[in-house]
């Protein structure tokens, strides 16, 4: 009797228990692992686990890398331009979606389609739009522009889109200013401009999962709220402005978090649509940690690479998982 | 009904996998070799194997992507988890080394060296490139040549221009000036995969070096903060001044193609590039020429390509049949003439060849072999790989200084440098 009542009790933790065993080894005893490769000298194909002196020397390599600080930046701007493009993108097919045009089953379907393929796929046709000599520049030509601009004195229209290495908007200066340590870095704190067509292809992409989740949002809002401001006089305008989009606030931190971590992790779309790109102007830590691993067989900067991206992930995850878990609660 | 699918599904399933364990029936064979000549090449090698041994089945597990760039990760996450092919492509010297042999991923092949009498006809130095202890790993199908530079000869032409049996690297300079002041592209590059602008990079070393300072490089004696190699770094960065603008939207191929319709002059590249040309109709010694690239002459920077056997491969013994037959005279012959190189064998029928690799037979024969960085044979993966991100920095930022002291002490991190 004793038996079977200790079993009713804990069944809970018994039925986790095999999950719990599952998650332990293959998510956090992996990570740990990770962490042990990180700290090790193991940098060729032979395993070598003997701990580096200074222990965290790894780190400090892959910091002063010029190319990993390429990668922070990259991921930062990245992260920034897709969120800003997919976001507003999103919501404006959603606004437009729900004002019940005509074909508003079609345009749907067709504006989340994109969400199905494999980043592979995006990536090998953007990279056919944004090649220079054969892709989108022909239609500078084809429609005259590039004709007109020369007939003013003007040169052609022609960018190198993923083989542009040039950053705009530079703030080195600006960082050496307030930082002394600013003045070393070895790569230029920009936007780079390759990396523009690359979040354009991922908006692409991922815009029509933003649409479905504020679609969703907007099903939510009653209409005769919509009513009630529109007899208060509210335009169209003030309505989206003041009115509904702040209700679809938790959609947008939702869709924000789920976008930041797509863009943290990514990898397949940028290998291949540009590759490291032209002085690393397109590479991503996941790139990096990809080559030094299975290219390099440096083990040991593969996984500090790895579990500073996933220092990075958990700056955004974080949070967001005790925030809801404590809006839960109360 | 869904009951009956699920078990057949298995039974299926559990066919399969018996059919796999059953060994010596099929042959798996690892490469990077799928674009046109490669492939066909490749195929010229299985279709000897496969009229010897009809009832084998061959498997061609190739993954595309220049110098394995590609395929390698594979093949290592392959070796590492313990189902490797029975067979890889690799090059010689520290790859087979530190990535094959050293680990013990890789079988002796001492066995059919002696009893297919190899050991009299591949030279002592080659032989040597693939062995440690005295035990051969590699069967060698092919020698490329890295530093060859080749040229079209009907724009050059056009412009009154003719390239004599060498030609140095200042006069290639005037050629390309003038070239570029009448509106021609000089030098040809296609460097999506960065490799190929390496080429370049390697070819300028040993060109401004010399073989035995070159050599140097990759045992410690020679620094990379040597003036000497800060001499080539400029002189790289003085070509890259004169190639095509869309060389980063290019692969090393379509460079190729359009250094054949004339759309740029110069291409310093290996000779796969000759199969290329060949495919796309030129004409060797009338439409395109070549000489060694400026510098190098009497050195060949030399490619290998040879096939490994497997330790404790799936099917051994069908594996060495395959090995054998890649070492037999004829097959050599079949496979070089369409892959565009010559043979690892010295008794190869040179009347069979081209203008072009009858110059290469001569310059590898008389010439001194030295080993390339950028196709693994000099170095470790772990420099290879910084050797490239340096590249990818230096083609944009052109900052010398930077580019040797990150190679100096990549080098030493990596255990060769001084």
């Amino acid at each position: 009797m004793i038996h079977q009542h200790w079993i009713s009790r804990h069944s809970g933790v018994l039925i986790l228990l095999p999950s719990l065993i599952l998650t332990a080894i293959f998510v956090y005893g992996f990570i740990g692992s990770s962490f042990f490769i990180s700290l090790t000298n193991w940098r060729t194909l032979s395993v070598d686990l003997s701990l580096r002196d200074p222990l965290w020397q790894t780190y400090a390599d892959l910091l002063s890398m010029p190319r990993f600080q390429a990668d922070l930046r990259n991921t930062f701007v990245f992260t920034t331009l897709f969120i800003l493009f997919a976001v507003s993108l999103g919501l404006g097919l959603a606004i437009l979606l729900d004002r019940q045009l005509a074909g508003k089953g079609f345009f749907r379907n067709t504006f989340l389609f994109p969400y199905a393929l494999s980043f592979i796929v995006t990536g090998v046709v953007w990279r056919w739009i944004f090649n220079p000599e054969t892709g989108i520049n022909l239609f500078f030509d084809f429609l005259g522009i590039n004709q007109a601009l020369e007939s003013s004195g003007m040169s052609p229209l022609s960018p190198g889109w993923t083989t542009d290495p040039s950053v705009v908007f530079s703030v080195n200066h600006i960082l050496s200013q307030v930082w002394p340590a600013g003045g070393d870095f070895q790569i230029e704190w920009g936007i780079p401009v390759a990396l523009i067509p690359v979040a354009i292809a991922a908006t692409w992409q991922l815009s029509g999962f933003v649409m479905a989740m504020y679609l969703g949002g907007l099903g939510g809002i009653r209409p005769q709220i919509r009513d009630a401001a529109r007899i208060d006089g509210a335009s169209e305008f003030r309505l989206y402005r003041s009115v509904i989009i702040p209700m679809l606030n938790p959609i947008t931190i939702s869709t924000v978090i789920i976008l930041i971590h797509v863009s943290l992790k990514i990898f397949d779309l940028v290998f291949a649509m540009s590759g490291v790109g032209p002085g690393f102007a397109t590479d991503v830590p996941a790139i990096f940690v990809f080559e030094m691993m299975f290219k390099a067989a440096r083990y040991n900067l593969g996984t500090s690479a790895s579990v500073v991206m996933l220092i990075l992930s958990s700056l955004v995850i974080v949070p967001y998982l005790m925030h809801s878990l404590k809006t839960r609660e109360t | 009904m869904r009951f009956w699918y699920l078990l057949l599904i298995l039974l299926l399933s559990a066919c399969q996998t018996e059919d796999q364990t059953d060994s010596n029936h099929q042959i798996e064979i690892f490469t990077w070799w799928t674009s046109g000549s490669e492939a066909a090449a490749l195929q010229s090698v299985i279709d000897a194997y496969q009229t010897q041994y009809p009832d084998v089945k061959v498997i061609n597990a190739s993954i595309a992507g220049g110098g394995g760039s590609a395929a390698r990760p594979v093949l290592q996450t392959r070796l590492v988890g313990g189902i490797p092919p029975d067979t890889w492509q690799t090059h010689h010297g520290a790859e087979l080394m530190g990535q094959y042999i050293n680990p013990g991923f890789v079988t002796s092949m001492k066995d059919l060296y002696e009893s297919e009498g190899w050991y009299e006809v591949f030279s002592p130095s080659l032989i040597n490139m693939v062995s440690k202890d005295d035990e051969p790993y590699l069967i060698v199908l092919n020698l490329h040549r890295s530093n060859t530079l080749w040229f079209n000869k009907l724009v050059l032409s056009e412009h009154g221009i003719v390239i004599g049996e060498t030609l140095s690297i200042e006069t290639l300079f005037e050629i390309a000036e003038q070239l570029s002041r009448a509106g021609v592209t000089p030098m040809c590059m296609g460097d999506t995969g960065i490799w190929a602008t390496g080429i370049m990079f390697e070819n300028t070393l040993l060109g401004t070096l010399g073989p035995d300072r070159y050599l140097g490089l990759w045992n410690g004696s020679t620094h990379f903060m040597d003036p000497a190699v800060m001499q080539a770094i400029t002189t790289y960065g003085r070509l890259l001044d004169y190639l095509n603008n869309d060389h980063a939207a290019l692969s090393w191929d379509q460079a190729a193609d359009k250094m054949a319709r004339g759309d740029c002059v110069f291409y310093s590249m290996g000779d796969w590039a000759y199969g290329e040309f060949k495919r796309d109709g030129l004409v060797e010694n009338i439409d395109f020429g070549w000489v060694a690239h400026p510098g190098s002459e009497g050195t060949h920077l030399m490619v290998t390509d040879g096939f490994t056997l497997a330790k404790d491969a799936p099917n051994a013994d069908v594996t060495r049949d395959m090995l054998r037959i890649m070492g037999e005279r004829e097959v050599q012959e079949n496979f070089n003439l369409i892959k565009g190189s010559i043979c690892a064998r010295t008794d190869c029928d040179r009347s069979r060849f081209g203008p072009y690799l009858q110059w290469a037979m001569d310059e590898y024969a008389n010439g001194v072999a030295v080993p390339t960085v950028i196709h693994g044979s000099a170095a470790p993966a772990d420099f290879q790989q910084a050797l490239n991100d340096a590249l990818t920095d230096f083609v944009v930022r052109r900052d010398v200084a930077s580019f040797a002291e990150t190679l100096a002490r990549e080098a030493q991190m990596s255990g060769f440098g001084s």
